[in-house]
């Protein structure tokens, strides 16, 4: 279906979390304007809003992207991940688990960024080595841990999805 | 992670104390449920914005809102002249010093003049984002712009241009005649410098130069406010303490403090950063001017340009060392930045710069100027990091020129208790010896440093220590026990990164139950009693201390209870291994609130104190570095780490603070630098541009903690959180000099600046 102008807006059909929804916005909405101001998914959160900070990070179509950087008129016909798709009714997801066991947050603003990078890393490469989590993780930048737990929190997340191999 | 621990601080071993329980916030942070200030949603919500002067200093001819009111969709315009006259007097919150509350109304929305660009000069609130920017563009200032001082050196030259004619100098504690830009100069001195410069068989002279630098915390800062018709407001915002902000909010506007909420909101990352107000009071005027909640968020840009940063410094070292190693004098002088604004961190870095020394003839000289640059705020041990890199890279030559290994120098010449510290008060009880001996005992320095694989690549050694006093000051806390025998824990501070736990772990140990039946929350400013802000590494010292003592409270106030449940005097109930018991009769905690419950006995025990031993902090780290001769890149081979944690309530998250302390002083070293242009702006603002460590750019950070319990309190606390950040600079810097040979004196040591000071080195010796 093409996208409708509604009085300067335009609907846009797409699937968020697993939930198939219309998004009404503006085209010049970023989809993390989207997300946080009309979907209330604050989760992904705004450091920096030009795509160097990662805070904002979700999954779109398989693809890790800064929403900041995203217009959420691109979103069409998507499929996106945010932090709130991550934990089930069943618990959280394995590398939630890891970085709260790990103590791999303080403050807490760019986990969400962390770990949705994290589940994008671990999607594509279940066994990452230290130096390529870190190359991955460039990308998102967390000014309390100095990372170490970070990367610890990552290793743990890949043995515990691979079945502890 | 390896812990050395002094001496058994009690008989026994703790239960909570020192386990690693997962923290109480943590599944809400994992999970993105977790609500910080930018998070907020109100009902008929506006969106708030600054306009910022283009111009580092200038004077306001005139400024003409009426485009901007007259646009459908603002509700409010605000300036200067809608804040009233405060009054002269010193605002309390925030670590870096006091500030005039007439200057940080200034500084909140200009009067007549910018000291910065990014100086707000009028705030604007309209129905949406887009609507507000389109006001701000309909804003006419006229500006008469002034030439401007971006650095210390220039501020201070004859004919300067002056930026507060009313300021004089305090020349320690007496007012100096004529404008200047140098707002204070103190003196601190011990001893007598000239004798213990005459006993010296090595003196090296030495000038050090740092840049500006800003906290980097990822949350950019924020505020809103909802003015209630009866002139109460609610406040939500980013701040390492609420209090500060009622406080400040209520000394700015002249309202009572009780007419003022704060909430307690999660805070993303603060780094003394956030212990002052600068959107808060302009979203609550707008609000009263509206009607409306007004929400304002500053873009990284405005957080790089108009909030912290810490001082740029221009520093002197005269230090002078017997051929044994005693270091006999030592002469420092700061310049340190105030920004646009007097009041700044000098006070601290005085007192910090010769600290893990015992010295018998010490001086310290501390200047503050003012520079078109930001108000300067605190930063991580604020003030420390500057004047104990230049002093320990001065430590580390003298050592050289006398051949003299520099860890014994350390230990013969490490501040003991009963020192004396350079602004006359006696160290008390400190771990400067046990954590300079546990980077000797560790694996790191007995690892011999491995040759680089490439002749352009030098590989080097450095080491440095740091000391930072800690803070005490006012805490809260209230705990109430539950009828089923869990216990919430309502206290004061701001948890930047773990405290709920930390603090929770306390009451936990001294109630003598599991952790996960205490649940910590941290109320809002009109729900738990005053508290302090979440900085000078305070809060897991003083705040669990008043937890502590509200934990006694309980305990007693239950052996009363059980008394009379069980019908016996108080005196023959005893609380033994979390068991209540008189005679036959005998129950549990849990057992014992149910029982309580039962008689209608409600227990509470809250503790509202401000105690004052707490004990400084001392880290000592090993850096090895390899430098591309080629490109000038330093890179961090491997770093340790040690730190004397008094001891060490929650352990992952000591070694946590250690672990982010050493990457942001590895940032400070290495990269972070506020660029401006000839007309003082600001050319690197943002997070590319600015450089702050990434993953890839660092390895993992090695750490001991080392536990020499402090006396001042009930657990042996000291605070850790800022000292970390305190030795990096010059630890690299001595690795670097290890590696080249070249001493760098100047903050960042940036691939440009190594590869300059290669060339220099080589043309100087050709």
């Amino acid at each position: 279906m093409a996208a409708e102008l509604v009085a300067g807006k335009t609907v846009v059909s797409t699937t968020i979390n697993g939930e198939p929804l219309e998004i009404v916005c503006e085209p010049r909405e970023s989809l993390l304007e989207v997300l946080r101001d009309t979907l209330h998914l604050t989760g992904a959160k705004e450091g920096c809003n030009n795509g160097n900070c990662g805070a904002c990070n979700v999954i779109l179509d398989g693809r890790l992207v800064n929403s900041c950087c995203v217009l959420a008129v691109e979103v069409k016909d998507g499929e996106i991940t945010t932090i709130e798709g991550l934990a089930t009714a069943e618990g959280l997801h394995p590398v939630q688990e890891a970085f709260l066991e790990g103590a791999a947050l303080q403050c807490g603003i760019c986990t969400p960024g962390f770990i949705v990078s994290t589940k994008a890393l671990l999607d594509k490469n279940p066994n990452p080595t230290e130096t390529e989590i870190r190359y991955w993780l460039a990308g998102n930048l967390c000014r309390c841990t100095g990372y170490d737990k970070i990367v610890r929190a990552v290793q743990a997340a890949a043995k515990n999805l691979s079945g502890g191999n | 992670m390896a812990v050395t621990r002094s001496e058994p601080i009690k008989t026994g071993d703790f239960d909570v104390i020192g386990t690693s329980p997962v923290r109480h916030d943590g599944v809400d942070k994992v999970t993105g449920r977790a609500n910080y200030g930018a998070d907020i949603h109100l009902p008929g919500m506006t969106h708030g914005l600054v306009l910022r002067s283009p111009h580092a200093h200038a004077n306001i001819r005139s400024i003409d809102t009426s485009k901007a009111e007259a646009l459908a969709g603002v509700v409010a315009v605000i300036t200067g002249a809608d804040f009233p006259d405060p009054g002269e007097h010193m605002t309390k919150a925030g670590e870096g010093g006091a500030q005039s509350i007439i200057n940080k109304s200034a500084d909140i929305l200009a009067r007549g003049k910018v000291h910065y660009q990014g100086h707000p000069v009028v705030a604007v609130a309209a129905k949406d984002l887009p609507t507000a920017e389109a006001a701000l563009a309909l804003i006419e200032v006229d500006y008469e712009v002034l030439p401007t001082v971006m650095t210390v050196q220039e501020a201070i030259a004859d004919g300067a241009p002056i930026i507060m004619a009313e300021l004089r100098t305090d020349e320690d504690g007496a007012e100096l005649e004529g404008e200047t830009n140098i707002s204070e100069h103190s003196v601190s001195e011990e001893g007598d410098l000239g004798a213990g410069f005459a006993e010296a068989d090595v003196i090296i002279e030495a000038e050090f130069n740092t840049s500006t630098v800003h906290q980097g915390f990822i949350e950019p800062m924020n505020g809103t406010a909802w003015w209630r018709e009866d002139g109460t407001v609610d406040i939500w915002g980013s701040s390492q303490g609420h209090f500060g902000i009622r406080g400040e909010v209520s000394d700015l506007l002249l309202i009572p403090v009780s007419k003022v909420r704060v909430m307690a909101m999660e805070i993303g990352g603060g780094f003394g950063g956030k212990t002052t107000s600068y959107l808060e009071p302009l979203a609550a005027v707008l609000s009263r001017k509206s009607g409306r909640p007004v929400k304002m968020t500053m873009t990284r840009e405005e957080v790089l340009k108009a909030t912290g940063p810490t001082p740029g410094t221009w520093e002197k070292v005269k230090l002078g060392m017997r051929k044994d190693g005693k270091i006999t004098a030592a002469h420092v002088i700061l310049y340190f930045e105030a920004g646009g604004f007097p009041g700044s961190v000098l006070g601290a870095g005085v007192i910090t710069a010769l600290s893990p020394y015992a010295l018998e003839n010490q001086r310290v000289d501390g200047y503050e100027v003012l520079v078109n640059k930001s108000h300067t705020g605190a930063y991580r041990a604020p003030g420390a990091t500057m004047s104990e890199y230049a002093v320990e890279t001065v430590v580390e030559e003298a050592c050289e020129k006398l051949g003299l290994d520099s860890m014994e120098v350390r230990l013969m010449n490490a501040s003991k208790e009963g020192d004396m510290r350079v602004d006359g008060l006696p160290f008390p009880k400190m771990g400067t010896v046990e954590t300079t001996q546990a980077i000797k005992d560790s694996d790191h320095w007995k690892t011999p440093l491995a040759p680089a694989a490439e002749p352009h690549l030098k590989r080097g050694r450095g080491l440095a220590s740091g000391y930072w006093m800690n803070g005490g000051g006012m805490s809260s806390a209230q705990a109430i026990v539950n009828e089923d025998g869990t216990v919430t824990l309502r206290e004061g501070s701001m948890d930047i990164g773990g405290t709920r736990t930390s603090i929770a772990m306390q009451l936990a140990e001294t109630l003598g139950i599991a952790i996960e039946d205490v649940h910590p929350v941290v109320p809002n400013t009109d729900s738990i009693a005053f508290t302090g802000i979440t900085g000078g590494s305070r809060t897991t010292y003083a705040t669990g201390y008043a937890a502590h003592l509200a934990a006694e409270e309980v305990l007693e106030k239950m052996v009363a209870g059980m008394a009379q449940v069980w019908d016996v005097g108080k005196e023959d109930v005893d609380y033994e291994n979390a068991s209540f018991a008189a005679g036959e009769e005998s129950a549990t905690f849990k057992e014992a609130a149910a029982l309580l419950d039962d008689a209608n006995l409600l227990v509470t025990g809250s503790s509202s104190i401000a105690p004052n031993r707490p004990g400084p902090a001392i880290a000592v780290q090993l850096v090895d570095v390899e430098v591309d001769t080629e490109t000038g890149k330093v890179e961090i081979l491997r770093y340790t780490a040690a730190q004397d944690a008094g001891i060490a309530i929650y352990p992952p998250y000591v070694e946590g603070q250690i672990q982010g302390g050493v990457v942001q002083g590895i940032g400070w070293a290495l990269n972070e630098e506020y660029w401006f242009d000839d007309d003082g702006r600001m050319r690197n603002s943002s997070l590319l541009d600015y450089r702050m460590p990434t993953a890839p750019d660092v390895p993992m950070i090695e750490t001991i903690i080392v536990e020499v319990p402090n006396p001042g309190h009930p657990y042996g606390v000291r605070g850790v959180g800022e000292v970390p950040i305190v030795p990096p600079p010059a630890a690299i810097a001595n690795a670097i000099y290890d590696a080249i040979g070249i001493r760098m004196r100047e903050l960042p040591m940036s691939p440009a600046r190594v590869v300059a000071a290669l060339e220099k080195a080589k043309n100087g010796a050709g």
